[in-house]
Protein backbone atom coordinates (compact mmCIF):
# COMPACT_ATOMS: atom_id res chain seq x y z
CA UNK A 1 0.00 0.00 0.00
CA UNK A 2 0.98 3.33 -0.72
CA UNK A 3 1.39 6.04 1.39
CA UNK A 4 0.49 9.56 1.55
CA UNK A 5 3.28 12.19 2.35
CA UNK A 6 3.87 14.77 5.27
CA UNK A 7 7.38 17.46 3.86
CA UNK A 8 8.87 19.73 5.95
CA UNK A 9 9.89 22.58 3.88
CA UNK A 10 13.24 23.98 4.60
CA UNK A 11 12.82 27.82 3.05
CA UNK A 12 16.54 29.39 3.35
CA UNK A 13 18.08 32.32 2.44
CA UNK A 14 21.33 34.28 2.54
CA UNK A 15 22.22 34.98 6.27
CA UNK A 16 21.87 39.11 6.82
CA UNK A 17 24.64 38.74 9.31
CA UNK A 18 26.69 36.32 7.47
CA UNK A 19 25.91 36.71 3.60
CA UNK A 20 28.75 32.95 2.89
CA UNK A 21 25.58 31.40 5.10
CA UNK A 22 22.75 30.25 3.94
CA UNK A 23 20.15 30.14 6.73
CA UNK A 24 16.50 28.89 7.60
CA UNK A 25 13.43 30.85 7.85
CA UNK A 26 10.08 31.58 7.53
CA UNK A 27 8.03 33.68 5.84
CA UNK A 28 4.35 35.31 5.48
CA UNK A 29 2.57 35.50 2.14
CA UNK A 30 5.86 35.39 0.73
CA UNK A 31 7.17 38.22 2.68
CA UNK A 32 7.86 39.08 6.24
CA UNK A 33 10.93 36.96 6.36
CA UNK A 34 12.18 35.31 9.62
CA UNK A 35 15.58 33.93 10.51
CA UNK A 36 15.38 30.74 12.37
CA UNK A 37 17.79 28.82 12.51
CA UNK A 38 20.12 26.54 10.95
CA UNK A 39 18.96 24.48 8.29
CA UNK A 40 21.16 20.98 8.48
CA UNK A 41 20.54 20.27 12.22
CA UNK A 42 16.42 21.61 11.51
CA UNK A 43 16.77 18.39 8.82
CA UNK A 44 18.48 15.90 11.12
CA UNK A 45 15.74 16.65 13.77
CA UNK A 46 12.87 15.97 11.32
CA UNK A 47 14.71 12.78 10.15
CA UNK A 48 14.57 11.65 13.68
CA UNK A 49 11.15 12.50 13.49
CA UNK A 50 10.65 10.35 10.21
CA UNK A 51 9.48 12.68 7.97
CA UNK A 52 8.84 11.44 4.38
CA UNK A 53 10.80 13.43 2.86
CA UNK A 54 12.56 17.14 2.69
CA UNK A 55 12.44 20.16 0.54
CA UNK A 56 14.58 22.77 0.71
CA UNK A 57 14.35 25.95 -1.39
CA UNK A 58 16.47 29.35 -1.96
CA UNK A 59 13.90 31.87 -1.35
CA UNK A 60 16.66 34.86 -1.68
CA UNK A 61 14.80 37.15 -3.98
CA UNK A 62 18.47 38.71 -4.21
CA UNK A 63 20.86 35.97 -4.48
CA UNK A 64 20.49 32.43 -6.42
CA UNK A 65 23.63 31.01 -5.96
CA UNK A 66 23.69 27.32 -6.51
CA UNK A 67 26.63 26.75 -5.70
CA UNK A 68 25.87 27.96 -2.21
CA UNK A 69 23.19 25.62 -2.03
CA UNK A 70 24.45 22.89 -2.74
CA UNK A 71 27.29 23.06 0.04
CA UNK A 72 24.10 22.51 2.56
CA UNK A 73 22.54 20.36 0.60
CA UNK A 74 26.08 17.99 0.61
CA UNK A 75 26.38 18.36 4.18
CA UNK A 76 22.86 17.65 4.72
CA UNK A 77 23.14 14.29 2.35
CA UNK A 78 26.41 12.96 4.47
CA UNK A 79 23.98 12.45 7.22
CA UNK A 80 20.12 12.22 5.88
CA UNK A 81 19.15 9.21 4.34
CA UNK A 82 15.49 10.09 3.27
CA UNK A 83 14.37 11.88 -0.30
CA UNK A 84 15.35 15.43 -0.82
CA UNK A 85 13.62 18.40 -3.43
CA UNK A 86 15.82 20.97 -3.81
CA UNK A 87 14.67 24.57 -5.66
CA UNK A 88 15.15 28.32 -5.77
CA UNK A 89 16.97 29.67 -8.49
CA UNK A 90 17.59 26.61 -10.88
CA UNK A 91 17.49 28.09 -14.21
CA UNK A 92 20.01 26.21 -16.38
CA UNK A 93 20.58 22.12 -16.70
CA UNK A 94 24.32 22.47 -14.94
CA UNK A 95 22.24 23.35 -11.75
CA UNK A 96 20.09 20.39 -12.17
CA UNK A 97 23.75 18.27 -12.31
CA UNK A 98 25.49 20.16 -9.43
CA UNK A 99 22.58 19.95 -7.12
CA UNK A 100 21.64 16.23 -7.70
CA UNK A 101 25.46 15.42 -7.34
CA UNK A 102 25.41 17.27 -3.80
CA UNK A 103 22.55 14.82 -3.34
CA UNK A 104 19.38 16.24 -4.77
CA UNK A 105 17.02 13.30 -5.57
CA UNK A 106 14.77 15.97 -7.54
CA UNK A 107 15.06 19.63 -8.39
CA UNK A 108 12.40 22.04 -8.39
CA UNK A 109 11.75 25.01 -10.90
CA UNK A 110 9.12 26.98 -11.09
CA UNK A 111 10.02 30.48 -12.99
CA UNK A 112 12.25 28.98 -15.75
CA UNK A 113 9.76 26.61 -16.49
CA UNK A 114 6.69 29.25 -16.90
CA UNK A 115 9.11 31.23 -19.36
CA UNK A 116 10.30 28.45 -20.73
CA UNK A 117 8.45 25.31 -21.19
CA UNK A 118 10.62 23.35 -23.68
CA UNK A 119 13.17 23.39 -19.95
CA UNK A 120 11.12 21.21 -18.55
CA UNK A 121 11.00 18.22 -21.67
CA UNK A 122 15.12 18.51 -21.84
CA UNK A 123 15.46 18.08 -17.78
CA UNK A 124 12.45 15.41 -17.92
CA UNK A 125 14.20 13.48 -20.86
CA UNK A 126 17.68 13.57 -19.48
CA UNK A 127 17.34 12.91 -15.38
CA UNK A 128 13.97 11.05 -15.73
CA UNK A 129 10.31 12.46 -14.66
CA UNK A 130 10.72 11.80 -11.45
CA UNK A 131 13.60 14.01 -11.16
CA UNK A 132 11.29 17.43 -12.16
CA UNK A 133 8.86 19.05 -9.35
CA UNK A 134 7.34 21.91 -11.14
CA UNK A 135 6.33 24.42 -8.18
CA UNK A 136 3.37 26.41 -8.54
CA UNK A 137 3.28 29.59 -6.58
CA UNK A 138 -0.44 31.30 -7.19
CA UNK A 139 -2.99 33.85 -5.83
CA UNK A 140 -6.09 35.57 -6.49
CA UNK A 141 -5.48 38.77 -8.80
CA UNK A 142 -6.81 42.35 -8.36
CA UNK A 143 -10.09 40.79 -10.32
CA UNK A 144 -10.27 37.96 -8.28
CA UNK A 145 -9.07 35.22 -11.01
CA UNK A 146 -6.44 32.92 -9.41
CA UNK A 147 -3.10 33.36 -11.50
CA UNK A 148 0.15 31.76 -11.15
CA UNK A 149 2.91 34.05 -10.14
CA UNK A 150 6.39 33.51 -10.32
CA UNK A 151 9.52 35.39 -9.33
CA UNK A 152 9.00 34.83 -5.82
CA UNK A 153 5.48 35.66 -6.26
CA UNK A 154 5.94 39.27 -7.56
CA UNK A 155 5.40 38.62 -10.86
CA UNK A 156 1.95 37.59 -12.83
CA UNK A 157 1.61 35.61 -15.59
CA UNK A 158 -1.56 34.83 -17.79
CA UNK A 159 -1.56 31.10 -16.31
CA UNK A 160 -4.31 29.54 -14.23
CA UNK A 161 -3.02 27.17 -12.08
CA UNK A 162 -5.29 24.12 -13.35
CA UNK A 163 -4.46 24.84 -16.60
CA UNK A 164 -0.64 25.39 -16.26
CA UNK A 165 -0.26 22.34 -13.54
CA UNK A 166 -1.99 20.12 -16.83
CA UNK A 167 0.79 22.32 -19.61
CA UNK A 168 3.61 21.12 -16.88
CA UNK A 169 2.93 17.55 -17.30
CA UNK A 170 1.88 17.49 -20.59
CA UNK A 171 5.76 18.46 -20.59
CA UNK A 172 7.05 16.00 -18.53
CA UNK A 173 6.74 17.05 -15.02
CA UNK A 174 6.85 13.90 -12.65
CA UNK A 175 4.88 15.88 -9.88
CA UNK A 176 3.87 19.40 -9.09
CA UNK A 177 3.89 21.29 -5.40
CA UNK A 178 1.99 23.51 -4.99
CA UNK A 179 1.89 26.91 -2.46
CA UNK A 180 -1.12 29.37 -2.18
CA UNK A 181 0.89 32.99 -1.56
CA UNK A 182 -2.67 34.10 0.64
CA UNK A 183 -2.24 31.27 2.42
CA UNK A 184 1.48 30.63 3.27
CA UNK A 185 2.77 31.11 6.82
CA UNK A 186 -0.65 32.10 8.07
CA UNK A 187 -1.48 28.82 9.45
CA UNK A 188 -5.46 29.23 8.41
CA UNK A 189 -5.68 26.21 6.26
CA UNK A 190 -4.49 25.22 2.82
CA UNK A 191 -6.32 26.17 -0.64
CA UNK A 192 -8.22 23.00 -1.08
CA UNK A 193 -10.13 24.30 -3.89
CA UNK A 194 -7.17 24.68 -6.05
CA UNK A 195 -5.40 21.75 -4.69
CA UNK A 196 -8.43 19.36 -5.36
CA UNK A 197 -8.79 20.68 -9.17
CA UNK A 198 -5.19 20.28 -9.55
CA UNK A 199 -5.06 17.12 -8.38
CA UNK A 200 -8.22 15.44 -10.40
CA UNK A 201 -6.78 17.05 -13.36
CA UNK A 202 -3.64 15.53 -13.24
CA UNK A 203 -2.24 12.13 -13.39
CA UNK A 204 1.54 12.77 -11.52
CA UNK A 205 1.56 13.15 -7.79
CA UNK A 206 0.55 16.71 -6.39
CA UNK A 207 2.46 17.93 -2.94
CA UNK A 208 -0.04 21.06 -1.72
CA UNK A 209 1.64 23.15 0.60
CA UNK A 210 1.05 26.95 2.42
CA UNK A 211 -1.42 27.52 4.93
CA UNK A 212 -1.22 24.43 7.67
CA UNK A 213 -1.52 25.45 11.25
CA UNK A 214 -3.53 22.48 12.44
CA UNK A 215 -3.36 18.67 12.07
CA UNK A 216 -6.68 19.33 10.15
CA UNK A 217 -5.29 21.30 7.97
CA UNK A 218 -3.20 18.15 6.68
CA UNK A 219 -6.21 15.99 6.78
CA UNK A 220 -8.23 18.42 4.52
CA UNK A 221 -5.79 18.33 2.22
CA UNK A 222 -5.27 14.41 1.78
CA UNK A 223 -9.09 14.08 2.43
CA UNK A 224 -10.76 17.01 0.47
CA UNK A 225 -7.86 18.36 -1.59
CA UNK A 226 -6.35 14.97 -2.58
CA UNK A 227 -3.18 15.50 -2.49
CA UNK A 228 -0.81 13.11 -2.22
CA UNK A 229 1.57 14.63 -0.09
CA UNK A 230 1.84 17.71 1.96
CA UNK A 231 4.35 20.11 3.23
CA UNK A 232 4.58 22.72 5.25
CA UNK A 233 7.49 24.98 6.72
CA UNK A 234 6.43 27.00 9.43
CA UNK A 235 4.00 24.50 10.98
CA UNK A 236 6.89 22.33 11.91
CA UNK A 237 9.35 24.68 12.34
CA UNK A 238 7.78 27.21 14.64
CA UNK A 239 5.75 25.13 16.55
CA UNK A 240 6.48 22.72 19.08
CA UNK A 241 4.90 19.86 17.00
CA UNK A 242 5.48 16.45 17.11
CA UNK A 243 5.39 14.40 13.71
CA UNK A 244 3.97 11.61 15.77
CA UNK A 245 1.29 13.36 17.24
CA UNK A 246 0.95 14.92 13.87
CA UNK A 247 0.93 11.30 12.05
CA UNK A 248 -1.76 9.79 14.57
CA UNK A 249 -3.62 12.86 13.95
CA UNK A 250 -3.93 11.72 9.65
CA UNK A 251 -3.76 8.15 10.67
CA UNK A 252 -6.99 8.01 12.91
CA UNK A 253 -8.93 10.25 10.09
CA UNK A 254 -8.45 7.56 8.07
CA UNK A 255 -5.71 8.68 5.46
CA UNK A 256 -2.84 6.08 4.94
CA UNK A 257 0.36 7.32 6.39
CA UNK A 258 3.39 6.13 7.37
CA UNK A 259 3.69 5.69 11.25
CA UNK A 260 7.80 4.97 12.54
CA UNK A 261 7.36 3.45 15.41
CA UNK B 1 35.99 -2.35 0.09
CA UNK B 2 32.47 -1.58 -1.59
CA UNK B 3 32.86 -0.07 -5.07
CA UNK B 4 29.92 2.20 -6.35
CA UNK B 5 29.89 2.24 -10.04
CA UNK B 6 29.86 5.98 -11.61
CA UNK B 7 29.15 5.52 -14.83
CA UNK B 8 28.43 8.83 -15.35
CA UNK B 9 24.48 9.31 -14.03
CA UNK B 10 22.50 9.85 -10.84
CA UNK B 11 22.87 10.23 -7.34
CA UNK B 12 26.31 8.62 -6.37
CA UNK B 13 26.28 10.61 -3.10
CA UNK B 14 23.62 9.26 -1.10
CA UNK B 15 24.70 5.45 -1.90
CA UNK B 16 28.32 6.53 -0.93
CA UNK B 17 27.10 8.42 2.02
CA UNK B 18 25.10 6.14 3.44
CA UNK B 19 27.99 3.20 3.36
CA UNK B 20 30.78 5.62 4.74
CA UNK B 21 28.21 6.52 7.60
CA UNK B 22 27.63 2.67 8.31
CA UNK B 23 31.43 2.48 8.48
CA UNK B 24 32.16 0.09 5.48
CA UNK B 25 35.22 0.80 3.20
CA UNK B 26 33.50 2.32 -0.28
CA UNK B 27 35.03 3.55 -2.93
CA UNK B 28 33.02 5.55 -6.38
CA UNK B 29 34.95 3.55 -9.67
CA UNK B 30 34.90 5.87 -12.18
CA UNK B 31 36.93 3.33 -14.45
CA UNK B 32 36.05 -0.11 -15.34
CA UNK B 33 39.15 -1.43 -14.13
CA UNK B 34 38.61 -0.02 -10.65
CA UNK B 35 35.61 -2.97 -10.26
CA UNK B 36 38.61 -5.49 -9.72
CA UNK B 37 40.33 -4.15 -6.89
CA UNK B 38 36.88 -4.15 -4.62
CA UNK B 39 35.00 -6.58 -2.87
CA UNK B 40 31.27 -6.03 -3.52
CA UNK B 41 30.11 -3.89 -6.47
CA UNK B 42 27.08 -1.62 -6.24
CA UNK B 43 25.03 -0.65 -9.48
CA UNK B 44 23.11 2.40 -8.27
CA UNK B 45 20.69 4.78 -11.11
CA UNK B 46 18.58 7.33 -11.62
CA UNK B 47 17.17 8.43 -14.69
CA UNK B 48 16.20 7.18 -17.83
CA UNK B 49 17.14 3.25 -18.99
CA UNK B 50 18.22 4.11 -22.88
CA UNK B 51 20.91 6.30 -21.20
CA UNK B 52 21.87 4.18 -18.35
CA UNK B 53 22.80 0.97 -20.64
CA UNK B 54 24.49 3.14 -22.98
CA UNK B 55 26.65 5.09 -20.94
CA UNK B 56 27.66 1.53 -18.80
CA UNK B 57 28.04 0.29 -22.21
CA UNK B 58 30.45 2.97 -23.72
CA UNK B 59 32.02 3.50 -20.50
CA UNK B 60 33.63 -0.21 -21.00
CA UNK B 61 31.41 -1.21 -17.43
CA UNK B 62 29.49 -4.12 -19.05
CA UNK B 63 32.40 -6.17 -19.54
CA UNK B 64 34.18 -5.09 -16.39
CA UNK B 65 30.37 -5.89 -14.56
CA UNK B 66 30.17 -8.94 -16.56
CA UNK B 67 33.69 -10.69 -15.36
CA UNK B 68 33.72 -9.77 -11.91
CA UNK B 69 30.06 -9.86 -11.04
CA UNK B 70 29.04 -13.40 -13.50
CA UNK B 71 32.16 -14.90 -13.68
CA UNK B 72 34.06 -14.12 -10.80
CA UNK B 73 30.51 -14.26 -8.32
CA UNK B 74 31.11 -11.06 -6.18
CA UNK B 75 28.27 -9.80 -4.68
CA UNK B 76 26.55 -7.36 -6.41
CA UNK B 77 23.55 -4.67 -5.31
CA UNK B 78 21.39 -2.98 -8.01
CA UNK B 79 19.44 0.41 -6.62
CA UNK B 80 16.15 1.40 -8.30
CA UNK B 81 17.19 2.13 -12.35
CA UNK B 82 20.70 -0.21 -11.39
CA UNK B 83 18.41 -2.83 -11.13
CA UNK B 84 16.69 -2.19 -14.09
CA UNK B 85 19.55 -2.68 -15.95
CA UNK B 86 19.80 -5.90 -14.94
CA UNK B 87 16.94 -7.14 -16.49
CA UNK B 88 17.24 -8.42 -20.08
CA UNK B 89 14.70 -6.23 -22.03
CA UNK B 90 13.08 -2.48 -21.06
CA UNK B 91 10.41 -1.04 -22.93
CA UNK B 92 11.15 2.30 -21.58
CA UNK B 93 10.39 4.76 -24.28
CA UNK B 94 11.52 2.51 -26.75
CA UNK B 95 13.06 -1.55 -26.57
CA UNK B 96 16.06 -1.33 -25.14
CA UNK B 97 18.63 -4.73 -24.37
CA UNK B 98 19.71 -4.28 -20.57
CA UNK B 99 22.49 -6.64 -18.95
CA UNK B 100 20.12 -9.69 -19.05
CA UNK B 101 21.56 -11.18 -15.89
CA UNK B 102 17.64 -11.82 -15.02
CA UNK B 103 15.36 -13.27 -17.53
CA UNK B 104 13.04 -10.25 -17.33
CA UNK B 105 11.52 -7.14 -18.83
CA UNK B 106 11.18 -3.78 -17.59
CA UNK B 107 7.96 -2.03 -18.18
CA UNK B 108 5.95 0.79 -17.02
CA UNK B 109 3.86 0.64 -14.03
CA UNK B 110 -0.25 0.22 -14.80
CA UNK B 111 -2.35 0.25 -11.80
CA UNK B 112 -5.74 -0.47 -12.07
CA UNK B 113 -6.68 2.58 -9.77
CA UNK B 114 -7.50 5.90 -11.25
CA UNK B 115 -6.08 7.75 -8.12
CA UNK B 116 -2.57 5.64 -8.22
CA UNK B 117 -0.46 7.87 -9.98
CA UNK B 118 3.19 7.03 -12.55
CA UNK B 119 5.59 7.56 -11.44
CA UNK B 120 5.06 6.21 -7.87
CA UNK B 121 6.47 8.82 -5.59
CA UNK B 122 6.98 7.55 -2.10
CA UNK B 123 6.78 5.05 0.55
CA UNK B 124 5.29 2.04 0.27
CA UNK B 125 5.23 -1.11 2.69
CA UNK B 126 6.70 -4.06 1.02
CA UNK B 127 5.93 -7.92 1.63
CA UNK B 128 9.37 -9.72 1.64
CA UNK B 129 11.20 -13.38 1.75
CA UNK B 130 12.08 -13.89 5.61
CA UNK B 131 14.70 -16.93 4.57
CA UNK B 132 16.89 -14.12 2.66
CA UNK B 133 19.67 -12.54 4.54
CA UNK B 134 19.48 -9.47 3.31
CA UNK B 135 16.00 -8.78 5.04
CA UNK B 136 17.43 -9.91 8.56
CA UNK B 137 16.51 -7.61 11.12
CA UNK B 138 13.53 -5.62 9.50
CA UNK B 139 9.42 -5.52 11.20
CA UNK B 140 6.95 -7.96 9.07
CA UNK B 141 6.37 -5.04 6.54
CA UNK B 142 8.32 -2.21 6.30
CA UNK B 143 7.95 1.30 4.37
CA UNK B 144 10.89 1.76 2.11
CA UNK B 145 11.00 4.42 -0.34
CA UNK B 146 10.04 4.49 -4.51
CA UNK B 147 10.77 6.24 -6.85
CA UNK B 148 9.75 4.89 -10.73
CA UNK B 149 7.65 4.62 -13.63
CA UNK B 150 8.95 1.06 -14.53
CA UNK B 151 9.24 -2.05 -12.87
CA UNK B 152 11.06 -5.50 -13.59
CA UNK B 153 8.64 -8.36 -14.78
CA UNK B 154 10.38 -11.46 -14.20
CA UNK B 155 10.34 -14.59 -16.07
CA UNK B 156 11.25 -17.17 -13.56
CA UNK B 157 8.69 -16.19 -10.37
CA UNK B 158 11.83 -17.58 -7.86
CA UNK B 159 14.02 -14.55 -8.74
CA UNK B 160 11.46 -12.07 -6.63
CA UNK B 161 12.03 -12.01 -3.05
CA UNK B 162 10.41 -8.82 -2.34
CA UNK B 163 6.92 -7.01 -3.36
CA UNK B 164 4.89 -4.28 -2.54
CA UNK B 165 1.02 -3.69 -3.91
CA UNK B 166 0.40 -0.27 -5.88
CA UNK B 167 -3.35 -2.20 -7.12
CA UNK B 168 -0.94 -4.53 -9.39
CA UNK B 169 1.34 -6.49 -7.76
CA UNK B 170 5.05 -5.00 -7.75
CA UNK B 171 8.32 -6.22 -8.13
CA UNK B 172 10.39 -4.71 -4.98
CA UNK B 173 13.16 -6.81 -4.97
CA UNK B 174 15.13 -9.62 -6.67
CA UNK B 175 17.43 -12.16 -5.84
CA UNK B 176 19.57 -14.53 -7.92
CA UNK B 177 22.85 -16.32 -6.62
CA UNK B 178 25.33 -13.47 -5.61
CA UNK B 179 22.80 -10.53 -7.45
CA UNK B 180 20.42 -8.43 -5.41
CA UNK B 181 18.84 -5.80 -6.37
CA UNK B 182 16.25 -3.55 -4.96
CA UNK B 183 13.81 -0.80 -6.77
CA UNK B 184 13.15 0.67 -3.72
CA UNK B 185 16.41 2.88 -2.31
CA UNK B 186 17.60 1.97 0.46
CA UNK B 187 19.95 5.01 0.73
CA UNK B 188 16.83 7.51 0.98
CA UNK B 189 15.09 4.55 3.19
CA UNK B 190 15.80 5.90 6.84
CA UNK B 191 16.84 3.49 9.24
CA UNK B 192 15.15 0.31 7.43
CA UNK B 193 17.25 1.35 4.39
CA UNK B 194 20.68 1.33 6.19
CA UNK B 195 19.60 -2.24 7.83
CA UNK B 196 19.53 -3.32 4.27
CA UNK B 197 23.21 -1.98 3.03
CA UNK B 198 24.16 -3.13 6.64
CA UNK B 199 23.58 -6.69 6.00
CA UNK B 200 24.64 -6.20 2.02
CA UNK B 201 27.81 -5.55 3.88
CA UNK B 202 28.14 -8.58 5.65
CA UNK B 203 26.02 -10.82 2.78
CA UNK B 204 27.74 -14.06 1.75
CA UNK B 205 26.14 -15.37 -0.96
Amino acid sequence: MSKKRLIPKLQLRSSSYDPNRMVLVITKQFDQVIEIGDAVSQAKIYQDQAADELIFINIDKKEKNIEKLSRIIHKVSEEIFMPITVGGGVTTEEHFRILLANGADKISINTIAVNDPSFITLTSRKYGAQCVVVSIDFKKDETGEYRVYINGGTEKTDWHPVDWAVEAEKRGAGEILLASIEQDGMRQGLDIDIIRKVSEAVSIPVIASAGCGLAKHFIDGFLEGKADAVAAGTFFALQDQNFMQTRSHIKNAGVSIRVHT
Amino acid sequence: MIGIVDYGMGNLLSVYSAFDYLGADVKICKQPEELKEVERVVIPGVGAFKDCIEKIRTGGFQEALNEEVIQKGKPALGICLGMQVMAGKSFEDGEFEGLGWFDAEVTRLSPAEANKRVPNIGWNDVSYDRTVPLFRGLPAKPDFYLVHSYFMKTANAADVVATYDYSQTVTAAVLKNNIFATQFHPEKSQDYGLKILENFIEWKP
